[in-house]
């Protein structure tokens, strides 16, 4: 049996059982899963957790499934890299890398949410799995769903770049390449989700697929020696992964695993589709939904779904939102990669930028321990970087010309 | 001539299957505390304390109120108001 005792609306309170539904009946607001923590407590101990297989289900009783993991058991503990060359560079004492840049099985966080999103549509007797998406999540559900015997039906819009397209297809789903922009693609998946009983993972089963992202933030304090750090730096599209970082943390400390609880959450945002930081840096609660313009397209959603929630969970720990122009974010990849061997996502030289303008303004302090979630691999979006790196030494296969070019290069 | 009122498809069972009411001129709010003697119970799922709804979205002929006066916003006879749940995407039902 599991730890799970219900659903619960986010806005009004209202209970419901656990079903493949994602908005209350009353108010519209989002359901979220209710866990019997006193139950948890005596089970999810420091001791019986290092005991287990390293992947993401070694959390399981705080994650939402009734029995055993079924899906992606080769997911997770991601490596948390202790960055010294790139603390030095940005001037603090310490910085650690959460580095899902290498998450299997298709390099990016998504597939964190989709093997719990999978586990559970197969808990709930589906045989279809679907999402709409522009990238990470396709290529997770093709992958994951591939593995664990699911059909797949995958919407993106027409419009994506081949690279992408052909990073689903190889797992081959149904990819269905709709003529309209990604807000009309997440439309037309309401209306087909409300019609055919397919597991959409980020529509019908968003409430469990969501809790996925917490493992991110139980990985960070178990692989700090079960701290929590100072700060904690998190790129915002939807706002739902920040949300669940801070609510991994608070349930490690509701649960005993964590003795104190001192962390400040950051929202990190490109320029270009800002809707969470704006809302912060102006002190607000009301989400003004903007027309993405960004170079960091995996996180350019204009009307956030769980912004509000991100803007609750950075308040109450007392931290702050900031975003970064384009240039900047390029910059930021190219500095991860020259500092520490980490290519990322656009995502990531967001979370990078914005945590060196955090520092530069004094939001985050030098002396502190700053973890910085680098959630995607830059092999996915590497036209985002035409332009902008060096070009090649071009040779003749004979050494003289070598010798020629090192000579430019100041090597000897 | 009112101020035309779209109803979506969860609410339509308070308003007897409309999908449009007329509505009365002035602010959101006494649009909605109007509407709410006439149909009652949908007041609160469209409001509380006096807000619209975190998850609730309104358009005044097209354009969302929180890019107006919010609540505040003036309807006048002619308006449109569409009131559409957040989890439709901004579409209309």
């Amino acid at each position: 049996m599991g730890y799970v005792s219900g659903l619960k609306c986010r806005e009004c309170g209202r209970e419901y059982p656990v079903d493949p539904i994602y908005v209350c009946e009353f108010c519209f607001g989002p359901l979220e899963v209710v866990y019997d923590y006193k139950k948890i407590k005596r089970v999810l101990t420091r001791k019986n957790i290092e005991k287990r297989e390293n992947n993401l289900w070694r959390y399981k009783e705080l994650l939402p499934i009734d029995g055993e993991p079924q899906v992606g058991l080769n997911s997770g503990f991601t490596p948390l890299i202790k960055a010294d060359n790139l603390a030095g560079e940005l001037g603090i004492k310490e910085l650690y890398i959460k580095d899902d840049t290498v998450a299997h099985p298709t390099l990016s966080f998504k597939d964190r949410v989709v093997a719990v999103a999978l586990t559970k549509a197969k808990e709930f007797g589906f045989d279809t799995v679907a999402c709409a998406s522009t990238g990470n999540l396709a290529h997770s559900v093709s992958a994951h769903g591939a593995k664990a015997g699911f059909k797949r039906f995958v919407f993106i819009p027409a419009t994506l770049e081949p690279s992408k397209i052909v990073a689903s297809l190889v797992y081959e789903p149904n990819l269905i390449a709709v003529d309209g922009n990604y807000d009309e693609v997440n439309r037309l998946c309401s209306e087909i989700a409300n019609k055919y009983k397919w597991a959409f993972v980020n529509i019908n089963i968003r409430p469990f697929y969501a809790e996925g992202s917490k493992t991110q933030g139980f990985e960070i304090i178990e692989q700090l020696g079960w701290k929590a750090p100072d700060n904690v730096v998190v790129p915002c599209a939807s706002g739902s992964l920040l949300t669940k970082v801070w609510k991994s943390f608070k349930e490690f400390k509701k649960i005993g695993i964590l003795k104190k609880l001192d962390t400040k959450v950051f929202a990190a945002q490109a320029t270009g589709c800002s809707p969470i930081s704006l809302a912060i840096k102006q002190g607000t609660d009301v989400i003004r939904p903007v027309k993405p313009n960004t170079v960091a397209k995996s996180l350019a959603i204009g009307n956030p779904a769980d912004g509000f929630y991100a803007i609750q969970a950075v308040k109450e720990s007392r931290g702050y939102g900031e975003d970064v122009s384009d240039e900047e974010i390029i910059e930021g990849i190219k500095m991860l990669a020259r500092a520490e061997g980490i290519f990322a996502e656009t995502a990531g030289g967001v979370t990078l930028a914005c945590t060196k303008r955090l520092i530069e303004t004094g939001k985050i302090g030098r002396d502190e321990t700053t973890v910085i979630c680098i959630t995607g691999n830059g092999l996915k979006t590497q036209e985002a970087l035409d332009g902008h790196t060096a070009a090649p030494h071009y040779i003749k296969p004979n050494l003289a010309s070598f010798e020629e070019v090192l000579k430019k290069i100041g090597g000897k | 001539m009112a101020v035309k009122v779209r109803i979506p498809t969860p609410l339509q069972r308070l308003t007897q299957g409309k999908e449009e009411v007329d509505g009365v001129s002035g602010t959101i709010m006494e649009l909605v505390t109007d509407l709410d003697k006439r149909f009652p119970g949908i007041g609160e799922r469209i409001s509380e304390g006096g807000k619209v709804r975190r998850f609730v979205n309104i358009y005044v002929n097209e354009e969302d109120i929180r890019f107006l006066k919010a609540e505040d916003t003036i309807v006048k006879d002619g308006d449109e108001v569409s009131i559409v749940p957040a989890i439709a995407g901004g579409a209309r039902q």
